[in-house]
Parts: structure tokens; sequence; C-alpha cells
């Protein structure tokens, strides 16, 4: 009876049969969740899109108040991070606490580089009246006054909410980064990395359809 | 041997690891990279129309397949966790082409009801 209880190393939780069963519920687990931030977004791209084919015009000229160097910058940002973090869960998964530190530290100060960005863009926008509902201006073409604000919406809301889970998944990172030095994982346990990372790279995937979509229309036609 | 004698104490311990090679992850962030560089390029200087946003979409579902595929191992996962990924996908398909076909086909047929006098 005693011996079915010794096999068992630590971290397997009672319900599960063995290591293995906990990793694949796990990770199943947090792909259910990633489905509904799927579906969260998925609404946002649908609206977008619904809009974008209404208002082509007024969606292509308002486009050109972003700037797609600062986005393609973030873009390539994320995409840093995202190496970043795949090591840290490979240095995880043989063993490197010092590498997962690091890799954890490296995928923290892309997050924070990709907000500050996205911090520099808002306050342009600020600067610019290009806030809806606070002292909106959109004097170049004033026919697209109206129109010109629901894609401002739309950008807001879209990289507003994306910010939200870069700053949820720095927060993440953090909790990583202390159990990590605290050593608690190695080869045998490092489920937290794994789905953590699965985390980080649905939010880096959001980005890179948010890129294209609000930087890059209308900019060599529809002029 | 005696990694097999461990194995045996504790077999609930030894999980079948998947560890990708450095390469192939500093591979696929080349390949996002280029992508990125390149929907960029092509959005300021290549004038295609339409097809512009057509190209920047295919670039951006590469891309989401990569870093799905390696970055987020479903490579590796078991085939439950496909199936769900697979399922996802296709609901967020059903959102959107079936929001998008009753918004495109809006005026196709004539309006004779009453409530749309």
């Amino acid at each position: 009876m005693a011996d079915v209880a010794i096999e068992r190393p630590g971290h397997v939780a009672h319900q599960f049969d063995d290591a293995e069963q906990q990793v694949s519920s796990a990770t199943l687990g947090m792909w259910v969740f990633l489905l509904t931030e799927i579906m969260f977004f998925g609404g946002l791209f649908g609206a977008y899109t619904i809009y974008r084919s209404l208002y082509p015009g007024a969606f292509a000229s308002t486009s050109h108040y972003m700037d797609p160097y600062l986005g393609a910058t973030n873009t390539a940002v994320l995409i840093c991070s995202s190496l970043t973090m795949a090591m840290a869960v490979r240095s995880a998964q043989i063993g490197k606490q010092k590498a997962l530190i690091w890799f954890l530290i490296f995928t923290m100060i892309f997050g924070v580089a990709f907000l500050g960005i996205k911090g520099i863009e808002y306050h342009q926008h600020w600067v610019d009246h290009k806030v809806p509902g606070f002292g909106f201006e959109y004097n170049e073409e004033p026919n697209y006054f109206h129109n010109a604000q629901i894609l401002f919406c739309f950008y807001f809301f879209m990289t507003g909410f994306h910010a939200l889970h870069m700053v949820v998944g720095l927060i993440l990172m953090t909790t990583l980064l202390v159990m990590a030095v605290r050593g608690r994982f190695g080869p045998a346990y490092f489920t937290p990395v794994e789905i953590g990372g699965l985390y980080w790279h649905f939010v880096d995937i959001v980005w890179i359809f948010l890129f294209p979509l609000l930087y890059l229309i209308g900019h060599t036609h529809v002029k | 041997m005696s990694n097999n004698i461990k194995e045996l104490e504790h077999p609930s311990e030894h999980v079948e690891h998947h560890v990708m090679p450095v390469r192939t992850y500093v591979l696929v962030w080349l390949a996002l990279m280029i992508g990125t560089v390149s929907t960029y390029l092509i959005a300021e200087y290549v004038d295609m129309g339409s097809g512009n946003i057509i190209v920047a979409l295919i670039i951006a579902f590469t891309k989401m397949s990569l870093v799905v595929y390696f970055f987020m191992h479903v490579k590796f996962n078991d085939s439950l966790t496909r199936l769900f990924v697979a399922g996802g996908f296709f609901w967020l398909l059903i959102l959107i082409v079936i929001t998008l076909a009753d918004y495109q086909s809006r005026g196709w047929l004539p309006m004779n009801s009453p409530w749309h006098k």
C-alpha cells in the first residue's frame, strides 16, 4: 500500500496516474483557455473586418496615422521575446537553471520594450488629437470624421487589450522568475514554464495579425 | 545501466521530453523576422491593390503556424490537444465566415416584406 505512494514524485498531484498525464492535462487545460482567448480576439477581428469592408476609404485614410516603422519594430521585439521564451522552456527541460533565469529576464525586457514603444505611439495619438471621445480632430479629411473614429476605436480596443495581455504576461513571467530563482524547475517538472510560454506565444500571435491589419492598410493603394 | 535502475525505481518520474535543437528555434525566429520585414516592405512599396491584404494575411497565417507548431510545441502534443487546437481555429473560421457571408450578401435579394419598406 505504501509503496504505491513512494513511487510518486512529489510534484505529481494525487488525481493523476503519473507525471506524463499531469503534463498532458495542464497543456490541454491551457489550450482550452487560449481557445477562449482566440474567440475573444476573434470577435474583435470579425467586427473589424465588417467595418473595414463597410468603410474602406476611411480605414485606409486613418491608417496613415499609425507608424508602420514602430509597428514593425514592435513585431520584431515580440518575435525576439518568443524566441527567448522558447529557449527558457528548453533550458528548463534540460535542467539549465541559470540559462532559464536569464532567458526569462530577456523575455521580460523585450516585453517591457514592447509596452514602452506602444506607450510612445499612444502618446503621439494623444498629441495628434486622434483619441475618440477626447477632443478628436480629423481636419485632414472632414468627410471621414465619424468613420475614422471607428477605426481608432478598434485600434485602441484591440491594441489596448493586447497590451493588457502583455501586462498579465509580465506578471506571469515575474512569478516564473521567482520560482526559477528558488530552483523549483528541472527536467522532471517545468509545467508552469511550458504553459506560461504558451500564453506568451499566444499574445505574440495576436500581434502578428494586429500589425498588418492596423498599421499597413492603404499605404500604397486607396490614396 | 544505472539509468535503467533509476527508471525502474521511479517509473512515473520518467517523462518523454521532446527537446528541440537550438538550431530549429533560431531558424523559426529567422523565418518570423523575414516574414515581418517582407510584410512591411510589401505594404510600403508594392502595390497589388486588394492583393496586398491577401499577401499580408498569408504571411501572418504562415507566421502563426510556425509559432503554434514549433514554439508552442503542438508538434509534440498528444492528439487530443491537437484536436482541441484545430477545433478552436475551425470555430473562429465559422465566426468570421458566416458573419461576413451575412454582411456581404445583404441586398442581394429583393426585400419585399412589410418591415423592410
